[in-house]
């Protein structure tokens, strides 16, 4: 699994860092640092986090590629 | 789309953010023909803005920042390997492997690369690198991870400060060079160039502004230091070049395309322009290679090296690529990017640097939580906020309503000396770091009413 | 046009189980003034633009006609939800700090298997109850023990806490009735107790921390410094009435929305990793916040061709902005799997819901755990009692009854 964040859309609500702290990390107040490469067992915490994300800022899906 | 398919064959040239996007949008398009996507790097499609970041960080490998995708593209991937030319009237993309590829539509989307350090004997030196795919990440963080006693950045825009901070923030002793008077002034202009310089100190950087690294000395390969403009020298065990971005065009000298060091030249769906200024209809361009006319900005072409210009402007292209005339839609996002330095979070909406005004709307420098509104001639062209996020989507707003500068009063937070002052952009010639907007000129064109993009239900990325 | 204005009929009790049609009224009638000076405002685009815009603030002290203020924020201290920044950043960030990121990152996450047990728990206690009341038996007392034990308030004092939450309500109703001033009066006493009961509760924690975010708040001191005991008073009874109450809506609304549409339970019950989205369609469809009452300009500002006086009554529906068909496809129709939903569920802008993680949580536990048994069980009436808030809207109770 791997995620990407638009943080143009993001404006630091932090559901997605509360919801799946171990992948998302807020860097002061507002700045949203993630990891791209999803642990698997963290898929079920970012998929809590893209549903509850109030911009709809996090797309994720299987790497890109052939 | 309406009516039948577009029939033909498509290749894309470039298979980053762009290149992604533009296929996949493709797809949903209903495209069905073949298609290929040619990327010089082996690397499947990843995220730049991770690398002066989290790479940086040591909280993520250079290697585990590849993009989702949204959809199979069911393309044939050519990565690693440079496309070397084009046969405009053959219609065939050369690449440097022999292979030719015939197409009936092509997207350019070849981006930038990083500036090298102009002397080339001092830029083999161990220890001098720049910082633009994940391979140069990678080094880069290797080089920190060893603890060198001192980073040298060599420019202090987004990227080089980024840079900055990252060292920071792992205890490395650091010296940002740059030419022009600040940090960050050639995207933000002189008063939150002026803050970022502050900030930059506050944090412990050796910033030193209006001087150049005159040149950079080594023994044995190995970089030792560097000597600047004013006399001074400091040991560097690294030396991070950071003096923005080229564009990827060079391979299209001979393809009769408008291209150049400014980028290709295309119009608002995306088409490029030919050398005599004839729009081409079987050319696109998307991403930082591109440049366009923008309504909100007089109609001045503009290059954007930003990550929501390359997923916008690939998806219009792909568009128009697979529709006919009056289907096809114009690329007129607002141009919007981030920063993350420092702990804080910059974000921009609209183009700072086209503004003669600057005033602090809410908040304040002192504070580190502001909004920074910009004018030009009256008008509302672009707003920074640093940690102040929630806020920009209004301003977004005003930009696209040509609202008057300065903004009405009344917001809450408002500082109590709310006087704009001239936003102080400078020539981007005399500065270190390129700016990663540009504008690079001005072709007039009857106006248009811009008309906001409703959300649609995919639409997670694609304002 | 009926001689009530559009807000009297929209906060008229007779109309609380289904104020949806007259939302659509409001949604046509675009911003309008009312009788009383007040302007409504109930279409998505035009509330987004407000929640986002710095000239609307959230502290009705800003009203030009003093009488429209509630008498509770005349004079004392006020908790950040109706304050602007800066003060407003300020309160919140230090009431953040033991909460959730940056400084407390996985507080509300830890917090899942609690929530798992409490609700297991809750819901072994009505196994074999052929007659259940969604909110006595589940919906109230989930949130109600999470919240004790997040802030640290001791269970016992509930009963107390309950009855002064239930004043503080009424006192902020802005349902049309005679006894206006008294209910106002009441729940002034009741959140001037409260506060001195969070103030007293505070004293002890400084003298026995606990790991709870009472004994943070009054420990910790972060780059903002602590809150004031005036502070801590506003702001704890803030947490303990937002961090319960509306959770209990959110919670009996989905009992109630997956009863009336099994369809949407069956597919729960079957894919339970799909209650996330279904969460927040539940927010988008029945939220628990239907109105934000307490808004005002700061400066003559202008929605869709209506200029809003500086200092007028500014209300917005949010849930009628959730229903509006220019931003969501059929939004009247409940479809737990829908993807695009910025919804107003949380309200939007700064002062988005400061408790929506642990909200969420909640309500993904809670829901998750009864949606395996409402196939035995259907709805006693429809629609059920509702409370009387406008605001909070939401029932009072939810009886449901064995099938066969």
């Amino acid at each position: 699994m791997q995620i990407v964040v638009d943080l143009n859309r993001c404006q630091a609500y932090a559901q997605c860092a509360f919801l799946a702290p171990q992948v998302f990390e807020l860097h002061g107040e507002e700045a949203l640092m993630f990891t791209p490469t999803v642990p698997d067992d963290q898929h079920e915490h970012v998929r809590r986090a893209a549903a509850a994300c109030p911009v709809q800022a996090i797309l994720v899906g299987e790497r890109a590629g052939p | 789309m309406t009516g039948k398919p577009w029939k033909g064959r498509i290749v894309i040239v470039g298979a980053s953010l762009a290149g992604l996007r533009a296929a996949e949008t493709l797809r949903d398009e209903g495209f069905t023909g073949p298609l290929t996507l040619v990327g010089e790097e082996p690397h499947l499609p990843y995220d730049r803005p991770p690398l002066s970041k989290q790479v940086l960080l040591g909280r993520t490998r250079a290697t585990e920042i590849g993009l989702p995708r949204r959809r199979d593209v069911d393309a044939r991937w050519k990565l690693g390997v440079r496309a070397g030319a084009i046969d405009p009237i053959e219609k065939k993309v050369i690449l440097a492997d022999g292979e030719l590829l015939p197409f009936d539509r092509l997207l350019i989307a070849t981006g930038t690369r990083a500036r090298p350090w102009p002397d080339p004997v001092e830029a083999r030196l161990d220890g001098v690198l720049t910082l633009r795919t994940s391979d140069d990440a990678a080094q880069l963080a290797e080089r920190l991870d060893a603890g060198p006693r001192r980073v040298l950045v060599i420019g202090a825009g987004f990227t080089g400060s980024e840079i900055a901070s990252a060292c920071r923030e792992r205890g490395l002793e650091v010296t940002v060079a740059e030419r022009g008077p600040s940090p960050l002034v050639g995207a933000l202009g002189g008063a939150l160039g002026a803050f970022a310089a502050k900030l930059q100190r506050a944090h412990g950087v050796d910033l030193r502004c209006g001087v150049t690294v005159t040149s950079l000395k080594g023994r044995d390969g190995r970089l030792t230091g560097a000597e600047f403009s004013d006399g001074s020298r400091i040991e560097a065990d690294v030396a991070v070049v950071a003096l923005g971005a080229v564009r990827n065009t060079e391979w299209l000298a001979g393809s009769g395309l408008a291209a150049g060091p400014r980028g290709v030249a295309c119009d608002a769906g995306c088409r490029a322009f030919n050398m005599y200024g004839i729009v081409t209809d079987d050319v696109f361009v998307a991403g930082d290679v591109a440049r366009f006319p923008h309504p909100l900005f007089e109609y001045q072409m503009l290059a954007l090296e930003h990550w929501g210009n390359a997923v916008a402007q690939a998806e219009v292209a792909a568009h128009n690529m697979v529709s006919t005339g009056p289907h096809r839609r114009p690329h007129l996002a607002v141009p919007a990017f981030w920063s993350s330095q420092f702990g804080l979070n910059i974000k921009s909406i609209g183009v700072p640097t086209f503004s003669d005004h600057v005033v602090i709307a809410q908040g304040s420098l002192r504070e580190r939580r502001l909004v920074a509104v910009y004018g030009y001639r009256g008008r509302i062209t672009a707003a920074v906020t640093v940690n102040r996020a929630k806020w920009l989507e209004h301003y977004q707003y005003l930009i696209e309503t040509a609202a008057p500068f300065p903004p009405e009063s009344g917001a809450a937070d408002r500082p109590d000396s709310a006087a704009s002052v001239p936003s102080d952009v400078p020539d981007p010639q005399l500065l270190s770091h390129g700016p990663t907007v540009a504008l690079t000129g001005h072709l007039p064109d009857r106006r248009l009413t811009l008309v906001r993009h409703e959300p649609t239900p995919t639409a997670a990325h694609r304002r | 046009m009926s001689p009530e204005t559009l807000y009297q009929r929209i906060t008229d009790y007779a109309n609380r189980a289904n104020p949806y049609p007259l939302y659509a009224e409001l949604r046509e009638n675009g911003v309008t003034r009312q009788a009383d000076g007040s302007y409504l405002v109930g279409t998505y685009h035009e509330i987004a633009a407000l929640l986002h815009d710095p000239r609307i603030s959230s502290d009705s002290r800003n009203r030009a006609d003093p009488s429209t203020v509630p008498m509770f924020r005349r004079n004392s201290q006020q908790a950040f939800i109706g304050l602007d920044d800066p003060e407003h950043d300020r309160l919140r960030r230090i009431a953040m700090r033991p909460f959730g990121p940056p400084h407390s990152p996985g507080r509300i996450d830890a917090l899942r298997a609690d929530i798992t047990r409490i609700s297991d728990g809750l819901i072994d206690e009505f196994r074999d109850k052929d007659r259940i009341d969604v909110v006595e038996d589940f919906a109230y007392p989930l949130p109600v023990t999470v919240i004790c034990r997040l802030l640290g308030v001791p269970h016992e004092d509930m009963p107390q806490l309950r009855a002064w939450t239930n004043a503080v309500i009424a006192g902020v109703d802005v349902t049309p009735g005679k006894d206006e001033e008294s209910r106002q009066r009441a729940g002034q006493d009741a959140r001037a107790a409260m506060g001195e009961y969070m103030g007293d509760l505070s004293d002890k924690r400084r003298e026995n921390p606990s790991d709870d975010m009472l004994s943070a708040l009054v420990h910790d001191s972060g780059p903002d410094g602590r809150l004031t005991r005036a502070e801590l008073m506003a702001t704890g009874t803030l947490l303990l009435i937002a961090g319960h109450e509306t959770t209990v809506n959110l919670i009996t609304n989905g009992a109630l929305t997956f009863l009336r549409f099994p369809d949407a339970y069956r597919l729960l019950r079957d894919k339970p990793e799909l209650m996330p989205r279904a969460v927040e369609e539940l927010l988008r469809y029945e939220p628990p916040v239907h109105l934000l009452p307490q808004r005002t300009p700061l400066a003559d500002v202008e929605i869709s061709d209506v200029t809003v006086p500086k200092g007028a009554p500014l209300i917005l529906v949010l849930a009628a902005g959730n229903r509006d068909p220019l931003r969501f496809d059929d939004p009247d129709h409940f479809d737990p799997t829908r993807e695009d939903n910025q919804h107003f569920g949380f309200g939007s802008g700064v002062h988005n819901c400061f408790g929506a993680p642990l909200a969420r949580v909640e309500a993904q536990i809670a829901l998750n755990a009864l949606v395996p048994r409402l196939e035995d069980f259907q709805l006693s009436e429809d629609p059920p009692p509702y409370r009387r808030s406008p605001i909070l809207r939401g029932p009072r109770h939810l009886p449901i009854e064995r099938v066969g």
